[in-house]
């Protein structure tokens, strides 16, 4: 637990530290709405999928930064050598990533539906779907990032990793957002990906990183 | 100068052997060190001493060698060890939380004025010199537990004359304490009186 809380605790700090970087990904979203709603027009039935899609491009873009600065700097060495439990550690890494990145795509979705669709229909299944599949997203590009850490400069290998991976996510994320018959199947479907992916991303990022310390 | 405890080794590998992509770089090396001993790695560079020594960490897999770690290790690399947006304290005290044993802040404080960087311990790390930085990394190895095995990895690199001198002691107590080093190097960081244990030396 200590392993969870430290990692935790500097990750969230880190986050507050390098503004700029941390919100490269929000500001992304926000300006891709923006320039999809002047675009397209307003009141489009995309609006739903047009969000998802852009959640699905920051939250790749945000994974690249996971463990770059941390391979740089040594920390990842005293974090692989040290974190007892492995698993803690790197679960409270994604925790804070997801905490800095996902939440405020949260905050700003209802924004994103009134510049996309031009009203709030169907806002509150949106967040709740993304509530669900946001954390799916981060951990398939912690998966991503830390298999592709020993091969230099990674965005597109990462982005060709994950993005197969995140199709799942978005369809269901987009059935559940979408309201309808089909949307507590999607939910619960969303809901298992979430349970299956927290419990063995850690996993797969821990034995991922292991491997990348050979190079 | 009092006879450091004596007993089994507190690390000891056997059989390390690594192919790098150029080839081989060593076979068969052996490796034991216990309380109060110093055991210097040397080789020339690429000779794989670095190599050797994230072996003995546990940071690369060791096939085919057997590795029995008795006692936590703590380790001194190339890099700083620390996030440059973060504190020298921040870093040090998530460095030990890390291995489950929060250290007092004011330890803390102790182990980066024994290094001679007190005053800088507010400042981000980044902002640090190098041999600020390096001193930093060495206030890590003060906070693990005392009957670790150091493994350092060119710990004189980026000292001026005044912190290779307590380098050189801050070993000296470690192997005191019970505690044993295994080092990297081609400065010794024998104190004159206790010359090292072993050296080891990689061939070519």
């Amino acid at each position: 637990m200590n392993a969870f809380v430290a990692e935790l605790g500097r990750e969230c700090r880190l986050a507050l530290r390098r503004s700029a970087l941390t919100l490269g990904p929000v500001a992304f979203f926000a300006l891709a709405v923006v320039l999809f709603g002047l675009a397209a027009g307003g009141g489009g039935s995309y609006a739903r999928g047009a969000v998802w899609v852009l959640a699905l491009f920051a939250s790749a873009l945000a994974a690249e930064a996971l463990f770059a600065r941390d391979q740089e700097d040594g920390t990842l060495e005293l974090l692989l050598l040290h974190a007892r439990p492995l698993f803690m550690a790197i679960l409270g890494k994604l925790l804070a990533h997801w905490l800095a990145v996902s939440l405020p795509l949260l905050a700003l979705s209802p924004a994103a539906l009134l510049v996309l669709q031009g009203s709030l229909a169907g806002g509150g299944a949106l967040l709740l779907a993304l509530v669900l599949g946001t954390p799916v997203l981060v951990c398939l590009g912690g998966i991503g990032a830390a298999l592709t850490l020993g091969t230099g400069r990674h965005g597109v290998l990462l982005a060709l990793l994950a993005m197969p991976l995140a199709v799942p996510v978005l369809v269901f994320g987009v059935a559940a957002s979408a309201g309808g018959d089909q949307a507590p199947f999607a939910l619960l479907m969303l809901a298992a990906l979430l349970t299956g992916s927290v419990t063995l991303a850690p996993f797969a990022i821990a034995k991922a990183l292991a491997i990348g310390q050979e190079y | 100068m009092r006879d450091p405890p004596a007993c089994g080794p507190l690390l000891a590998a056997e059989g390390l052997s690594w192919r790098g992509v150029e080839g081989r770089l060593f076979a068969d090396a052996a490796v034991a060190v216990g309380a109060g001993e110093l055991v210097e790695i040397r080789g020339e560079n690429g000779s794989g001493k670095s190599t050797l020594l994230r072996m003995l960490a546990g940071l690369l897999p060791c096939p085919g060698a057997t590795v029995r770690r008795l006692a936590p290790v703590a380790y001194l690399g190339h890099k700083p060890g620390a996030a440059a947006d973060m504190t020298p304290i921040e870093n040090l005290r998530w460095a030990a939380r890390l291995r489950g044993e929060p250290v007092a802040a004011d330890r803390v404080d102790g182990a980066l004025a024994r290094l001679g960087v007190g005053l800088a311990r507010f400042r981000s790390s980044g902002a640090l010199s190098a041999g600020q930085q390096r001193r930093a990394a060495w206030a890590r190895l003060l906070l693990a537990p005392p009957q670790s095995v150091w493994l350092l990895d060119e710990p004189l690199a980026a000292l001026d004359a005044a912190g290779e001198a307590l380098a050189r002691a801050l070993v000296a107590e470690h192997r005191q304490r019970g505690g044993a080093v295994v080092c990297a190097t081609h400065a010794s960081v024998a104190a004159p009186p206790a010359a090292a244990t072993h050296s080891i030396l990689l061939p070519m």
